[in-house]
């Protein structure tokens, strides 16, 4: 485990319900969450040290979107500030890692993402490579069917098993008041209903969602300072695999792997684990890699399966574990950020209570 | 604690040019990575982790393009993280970078910077992704004529500045334009694309990558190569646009670089920094930022283009590469900039070496010119001012 020079806590949080439809432009989305979280620290916007955000271009259908995004965020009088084109979990990384030099002690992140507009199959395969996968629109829900039939292949997993993670998934969402979806569903109902990409059902894969997240983090004695029950982030770490889906196991995570060791994930109980299911199959995948057993509520807030607006969603992960502590659910716990077709870049953020 | 020392190990480029139809674009980022890692000593079992910035996706039309280039980079298994903060992103990325050697979580970063602008249509990117779009020289056009009605410029100082970096880009195998003849004449008599901007004093449409191995004390002491040591840098953003704005001397780029030498010490710019590689990408900019970015009072810095003193050999040399007229592969630009600054300090800058270069400043600018990433490179971790 990487040592720290800074123990960093997370002092406020907000998001945004996850929306089958956000009526009106991204920062009309974002600004809500950050006024909320500069109320809850109390401090006036401009003593913020340093600002990032996380969001993506290409779902708002428009080079430099993320530029509209800082009037969500406030840059008059000037800020420091700076922008990962990648999921709010990122932008996260990077301001923990800023906090770590000790020479400032408070960062705002956020995350957001409108995926109505436009159509994730056809946007998102434009992630894969441009030469040959990117020209036969190989998409990611293609690729999580790959995964998926990898996995029942290599005896892994059947396709009840994906059906329980959604069941489980839905049934949880009925305690959260930011789900998009929730309910009760049977596992069979589930096997009945007709695949959308073989051997997925249309509730193995996500639902299309608007949405956004913010957080402010702070260095520990600015922290304490700030709120009454912080949550400390105790390690942080992404990882990346192979572009080529040839070129991997698809029914392992090597880089999930090495994050969980490098965050030291098991050098103390993990009570609650937030995911970023994007598909019911990546939920096998990740329990295995993780090494997690049956002492772990595996996304209690339902998970993306029941939302999941895409560069808020893994951010949001880190929220609702932080949530989780605070309401006394568990004491340690650990968030995952997923980026990419088929589980190909992965982040774990291992959060602690007070106690 | 106190932030981590961070130095520049090792610095790669490709070839800058209109089409580098010989690599696709994992060739191109590699040969950049390859070229940083042999100029540092290191292999990619020495790489920690990875910061990598470009300017819009839509420039390629690849979306979040380090999940495709991971292999090429040499990341698998290892943390990647892409920066995207406009036209300034190069620097950016560079200070991302070395933001997580001065966390001390990672010893040795590399960070990379690309475009391959013939992939796609930078303008109509540039342009919000709207056909018929006024592109970046129509955006600052307006700025540049309004400077120059404050500022009480001859026209001629947009000629000279064109004229010069192109003259230094001749020192620079890697510069995309040379063009041995250019002159005041020919740059005067170029076509007019933006009043009050002719084609000459335009940035090319380039391809190319950047990229350099930055590591932190120990790894810069074992390296026992000249480093140039990553003194200082800055970042400040601002709206684009909001009624009473100075668009010709953005608060967000003065406020960048009070705080980038308050943090080195630096009291007289001027006089204490040896060079500088600014973000000219329309040939009236290097005045602009001259003033912009405090190193000339307001109003005289088109008068120390005049005098000769940014040339190769003047007081103050801007560009000595050839800059952003002479090579715009456009999220590298930034990090271009940096690594020149640092090529500067540590000696090997070849031809366009200044010499004794002890203090130099990479330097980048972006969006509405609402976005600044400046550095501060030394051939000492605690230089004498």
């Amino acid at each position: 485990m990487v040592s720290l020079a800074e123990d960093v806590a997370i002092v406020a949080f907000e998001q945004t319900p996850s929306h089958a439809h956000f009526n009106d432009s991204e920062p009309a989305m974002i600004m809500p969450c950050v006024n909320s979280v500069i109320e809850q620290v109390g401090m006036d916007r401009h003593d913020i040290d340093f600002t990032i955000a996380g969001s993506c271009d290409y779902l708002s259908g428009m080079p430099f979107a993320f530029v509209m995004n800082i009037d969500a965020v406030g840059a008059w009088p000037p800020v420091y500030e700076s922008h990962v084109e990648m999921d709010g979990a990122w932008a996260l990384f990077e301001g923990f890692v800023r906090l770590q030099s000790g020479d400032i002690d408070t960062v705002l992140v956020s995350g957001s993402g409108k995926c109505s507009p436009g159509s994730y199959r056809e946007g998102f395969s434009l992630q894969t490579d441009p030469y040959v996968h990117a020209p036969i629109g190989l998409d990611p829900r293609t690729q999580a069917g790959f995964q998926a039939q990898a996995l029942i292949a290599a005896g892994k997993a059947t396709e009840r098993d994906f059906a329980e993670v959604v069941a489980r998934s839905h049934a949880n969402a009925k305690n959260n008041p930011y789900a998009q979806l929730s309910g009760d569903l049977s596992v069979d109902e589930l096997l009945a209903e007709p695949y959308v990409q073989q051997p997925l059902r249309r509730l193995d894969c996500p639902p299309t969602s608007d949405g956004a997240a913010a957080m402010v983090i702070a260095r520990a004695d600015k922290a304490r300072e700030l709120c009454d029950n912080p949550v400390w982030i105790r390690a942080i770490d992404h990882r990346i695999d192979s572009h080529h889906p040839t070129l991997r196991d698809l029914t392992d995570s090597p880089s999930v792997r090495i994050a969980a060791d490098r965050v030291g994930l098991h050098d103390g109980p993990v009570d609650i684990a937030e995911l970023t299911v994007t598909y019911s199959p990546e939920e096998i995948i990740l329990r295995d890699a993780l090494g997690l057993n049956g002492e772990t509520a595996v996304n209690p807030s339902g998970g993306p399966l029941t939302g999941s607006p895409f560069m808020a969603v893994g951010l949001t992960r880190v929220i609702e574990l932080a949530r989780a502590i605070r309401n006394g659910d568990g004491g340690r716990g650990v968030a995952h950020a997923s980026s990419g077709p088929a589980l190909q870049q992965n982040l774990l953020c291992v959060l602690e209570g007070d106690n | 604690m106190a932030p981590r020392p961070c130095a520049v190990l090792g610095i790669g480029q490709t070839k800058y040019k209109r089409r580098r139809d010989d690599v696709t674009l994992d060739g191109l980022v590699r040969e950049a990575t390859l070229r940083a890692l042999e100029d540092a000593g290191a292999t990619f079992d020495d790489i920690d982790a990875i910061v990598i910035g470009k300017a819009p996706d839509a420039l390629e039309g690849v979306m979040m393009p380090l999940l495709s280039l991971c292999d090429a980079l040499g990341a698998i298994g290892k943390p990647i993280h892409r920066v995207h903060t406009a036209g300034s992103v190069g620097a950016s990325t560079a200070i991302s970078a070395v933001n997580l050697v001065e966390s001390g979580m990672y010893d040795t970063v590399l960070t990379i910077a690309y475009e391959k602008q013939s992939e796609g249509n930078a303008t109509w990117a540039l342009s919000g992704g709207k056909s018929g779009g006024q592109g970046a020289g129509g955006t600052f056009a307006p700025w540049i004529r309004n400077y120059i009605a404050r500022s009480q410029a001859p026209e001629h100082i947009g000629w000279m500045v064109a004229v010069k970096d192109r003259l230094n880009a001749l020192k620079n195998e890697y510069a995309h334009l040379h063009l041995p003849d250019i002159s005041v004449e020919k740059v005067r008599e170029s076509p007019m694309l933006w009043d009050p901007l002719h084609f000459l004093e335009s940035c090319p449409s380039s391809d190319g990558a950047a990229a350099m191995v930055l590591g932190n004390d120990d790894i810069a002491k074992k390296s026992g190569r000249p480093s140039a040591w990553v003194i200082s840098h800055a970042k400040r953003t601002e709206f684009g646009q909001f009624p009473g704005r100075d668009t010709v001397r953005p608060q967000a780029g003065v406020e960048c670089s009070e705080a980038l030498y308050r943090k080195a010490g630096i009291t007289n710019p001027r006089e204490q920094i040896d060079c500088a590689e600014l973000y000219v990408p329309f040939s009236w900019y290097e005045p602009m930022w001259l003033e912009g970015h405090l190193i000339a009072e307001e109003g005289e810095g088109w008068k120390m283009t005049d005098a000769g003193d940014t040339e190769l050999g003047g007081s103050f040399p801007v560009n000595m590469s050839g800059g952003v007229l002479s090579s715009n592969p456009i999220g590298a630009s930034g990090m271009i900039r940096c690594l020149e600054a640092a090529n500067q300090v540590r000696g090997t800058a070849g031809e366009y070496q200044v010499p004794g270069a002890k203090i130099s400043i990479g330097h980048a600018y972006g969006g509405a010119a609402q976005y600044y990433a400046m550095w501060m490179v030394s051939s000492e971790l605690n230089p004498e001012l």
